[in-house]
């Protein structure tokens, strides 16, 4: 029997010599975990279409000190984050997981430290459970760490991370964002970068009662990162999340949630969209917990996978007894444009409340012919009128962003990768 | 010949459920410059497939036959093309294109086709006003310039919005399908006064309708009756009136 066991530690030596170093009380507990189960394989089932070979191939260093500021800056105006209205917005920016003082611009109305300066893992997370979380907690140097007191609308707030990657690094940033009662906030991550890199994040969300969180992540890392993100959120009486991801980039992303609707009249939103061509797998995971009564979750993911890239969505309702008139909607759909793209979905509902409302859904296929025909028909070249229902199928996802100008920047940056040509 | 358009023993199929199944038998018809004709037959007779053929549609596989269309061989051409040489087709269902903006897909055409034609390509500016004046001739609610292509439209403002595009394109050759189904007679009026304003030397049209109504506002220089995928009788528009209280029974009759 033991020839099928493998040693799970094996799976963490990309990052050996770094956990070897690790003496910190606080850490220790998430290095056990890890010790314990290694990083996940296909055969663990939460991670089943998602294999995690991009980790096994090279060792990934501390990223260095010193970061190239000018080429930072180059980025940002890049990205269009210096442009317009945008220019104006607090923003905090992360280079290489570190805290970038002189490119950012810190936000007013809120308390705001660094993880670097008190290192608070927060009660959210759970390492024991989850070993992309473990090792975050083991190898975390720096993230924001910001409370909008109650009653203030704090307005929106950049978070930009950059990679910039000479030799294979990691950066694991631990974010946490606490919304008091009734406070408000838009929470805009642009993730980017360039080298071969992972990114590692988490973070972790505290809504409290009557607080609104708005969170648009645009991932749009370069072609030879992976970005590996846990979002772990929790939302108090009538407080609510509504969040939306757009995965652009990265050779491996995952951008997995976990929600937990904590007390009654919680509402949350875990939306996405995702644009991938060429090699890319994008995977959206979640889980979403109803924990109490008349709690409403809203799920909407649309992906449109080229070449041989691969989508993954995997969406778990989970509703507790006391649950009870929880409304949950779920639909995850997808735009084939190759033979050999695949898009893999697993929806998944646990009820143990019976007075429920939960419905999901998920459609796959290619471009309409008949809408195809319609455009071309009205003189549209084939190419434009691709990309014209591309880009509609995407919109109406990008549509659902309660926030117009982080819609603008969202539209905008997906633009930066995928150009629309001619479109009016 | 006319030189203009010039339909010359076409045939069609379809493939439908793994059956191959022949709509058009032997299409000739010819329309000079400058000339509207109307075809009209009973259901099934082939009218809508032989939009579908001149526009384009890939579902239908040509056997045999001819189209030229000022001289080019329109059945070589992708649909783009004819739509750049000067075809349009209004749609009978026209088709719902959720997410893409009505003025930016009239924009996205237009400046598709005049770059086609070697013309000048049209800006944000100059393009919204001409669209503005455009659908307020055809009486269409301003918003709809706003709303996404047909959707949430009733089959009036569609129709409308098929007009509309036709407006702006600027063919040299229209075929209506059923343009006027589902009207009621005050749109009716709207969109045959629409058709009505494009007229002149270098503007033709086909239209397709069961209803002689429409050819009483949009009065036709000849009248095709179309059956089992060929046209069996052609006269002048007076044959409207006539099939209108004779039905097709007399024709059907003579061509069998």
């Amino acid at each position: 029997m033991n020839a099928i066991i493998k040693d799970p530690s094996a799976s963490l030596v990309p990052f050996k010599a770094r956990l070897d170093a690790v003496t910190d009380p606080a850490r220790r507990a998430a290095l056990g975990a890890l010790h314990r189960v290694g990083l996940p394989d296909r055969r663990v089932e939460a991670w089943k279409y998602t294999g995690l070979r991009f980790l096994n191939e090279t060792a990934f260093a501390t990223a260095p000190q010193e970061i190239d500021r000018v080429k930072a800056r180059a980025e940002l105006e890049r990205l269009g984050l210096t442009l317009g209205e945008a220019a104006s917005l607090p923003r905090l920016v992360f280079v290489n997981g570190r805290y970038a003082a002189d490119l950012s611009v810190e936000p007013e109305n809120v308390d705001l430290t660094f993880f670097s300066k008190m290192q608070a893992f927060g009660s959210l997370s759970s390492p024991d459970r989850d070993a992309l979380t473990a090792l975050n907690a083991a190898l975390a140097t720096d993230g924001v760490q910001l409370t909008v007191p109650a009653g203030i609308d704090a307005g929106r707030l950049l978070l930009v991370s950059l990679g910039q990657a000479a030799d294979p690094i990691s950066f694991h940033p631990r974010h946490s964002v606490t919304l008091e009662n009734g406070a408000n906030l838009s929470l805009l991550c642009v993730q980017s970068g360039e080298g071969r890199y992972l990114h590692n994040p988490v973070m972790e969300l505290s809504v409290a009662d009557n607080a609104r969180l708005q969170h648009l992540t645009i991932q749009t890392e370069g072609d030879d990162a992976a970005c590996l993100a846990t979002l772990y959120a929790q939302i108090e009486e009538h407080g609510s999340y509504d969040s939306f991801v757009l995965g652009l980039g990265a050779a491996l992303s995952r951008h997995e949630v976990h929600a937990r609707l904590n007390a009654a009249h919680a509402q949350v939103h875990v939306n996405g969209a995702q644009r991938l061509q060429g090699r890319q797998l994008g995977d959206v995971t979640s889980v979403i917990t109803h924990a109490a009564p008349d709690c409403n979750s809203r799920q909407t993911v649309r992906n449109v996978l080229d070449g041989q890239s691969r989508g993954v969505f995997q969406g778990k309702v989970l509703v507790e007894r006391i649950a009870q008139k929880t409304d949950g909607y779920q639909m995850n759909q997808a735009l084939l444009l190759s033979e050999t793209a695949e898009i893999d979905a697993k929806p998944e509902l646990e009820i143990y409340a019976d007075d429920v409302k939960c419905s999901h859904g998920a459609t796959v296929g290619a471009l309409d012919d008949e809408q195809m025909f319609y455009l071309r028909s009205r003189g549209v070249p084939e190419a434009e009128a691709r990309q014209i229902l591309i880009h509609a199928f995407l919109a109406e996802a990008l549509g659902l962003i309660p926030d117009e100008l982080a819609q603008t920047i969202a539209t905008r940056i997906m633009e930066l990768r995928f150009p629309v040509t001619g479109e009016a | 010949m006319t030189q203009f358009l010039d339909i010359a023993g076409l045939c069609a199929r379809i493939d439908a459920d793994g059956q191959e199944k022949e709509i058009l038998r032997g299409v000739d018809l010819s329309i000079p410059p400058g000339e509207v004709h109307a075809i009209m037959g009973p259901n099934g007779s082939g009218k809508s497939t032989l939009s579908y053929v001149l526009a384009g549609r890939e579902d239908y596989e040509v056997t045999a036959g001819s189209v030229t269309f000022q001289g080019q061989d329109l059945l070589a051409m992708e649909p783009e093309e004819r739509a750049a040489a000067g075809l349009f087709l209004a749609f009978q269902s026209p088709i719902e294109l959720p997410g893409v903006n009505n003025a930016n897909f009239l924009r996205t055409a237009v400046n598709a086709v005049r770059r086609a034609r070697g013309q000048e390509e049209l800006d944000a500016v100059a393009f919204l006003k001409t669209a503005r004046e455009a659908s307020k001739a055809l009486s269409m609610a301003p918003d709809m310039l706003k709303r996404n292509v047909n959707v949430g439209f009733s089959g009036g403002e569609k129709k409308r919005n098929e007009v509309l595009q036709m407006t702006l394109l600027q063919p040299s050759f229209a075929i209506l399908d059923e343009t006027d189904s589902g009207l009621d007679v005050d749109a009716l009026r709207i969109v045959a006064e629409g058709v009505n304003r494009l007229r002149s030397p270098s503007f033709s049209a086909l239209v397709i309708t069961h209803h002689q109504r429409l050819l009483d506002y949009l009065v036709p220089d000849r009248i095709h009756v179309m059956a089992k995928g060929r046209i069996i009788h052609s006269g002048g528009p007076e044959l409207a009136k006539q099939i209108d209280s004779e039905g097709y029974t007399r024709f059907l009759a003579e061509a069998a």
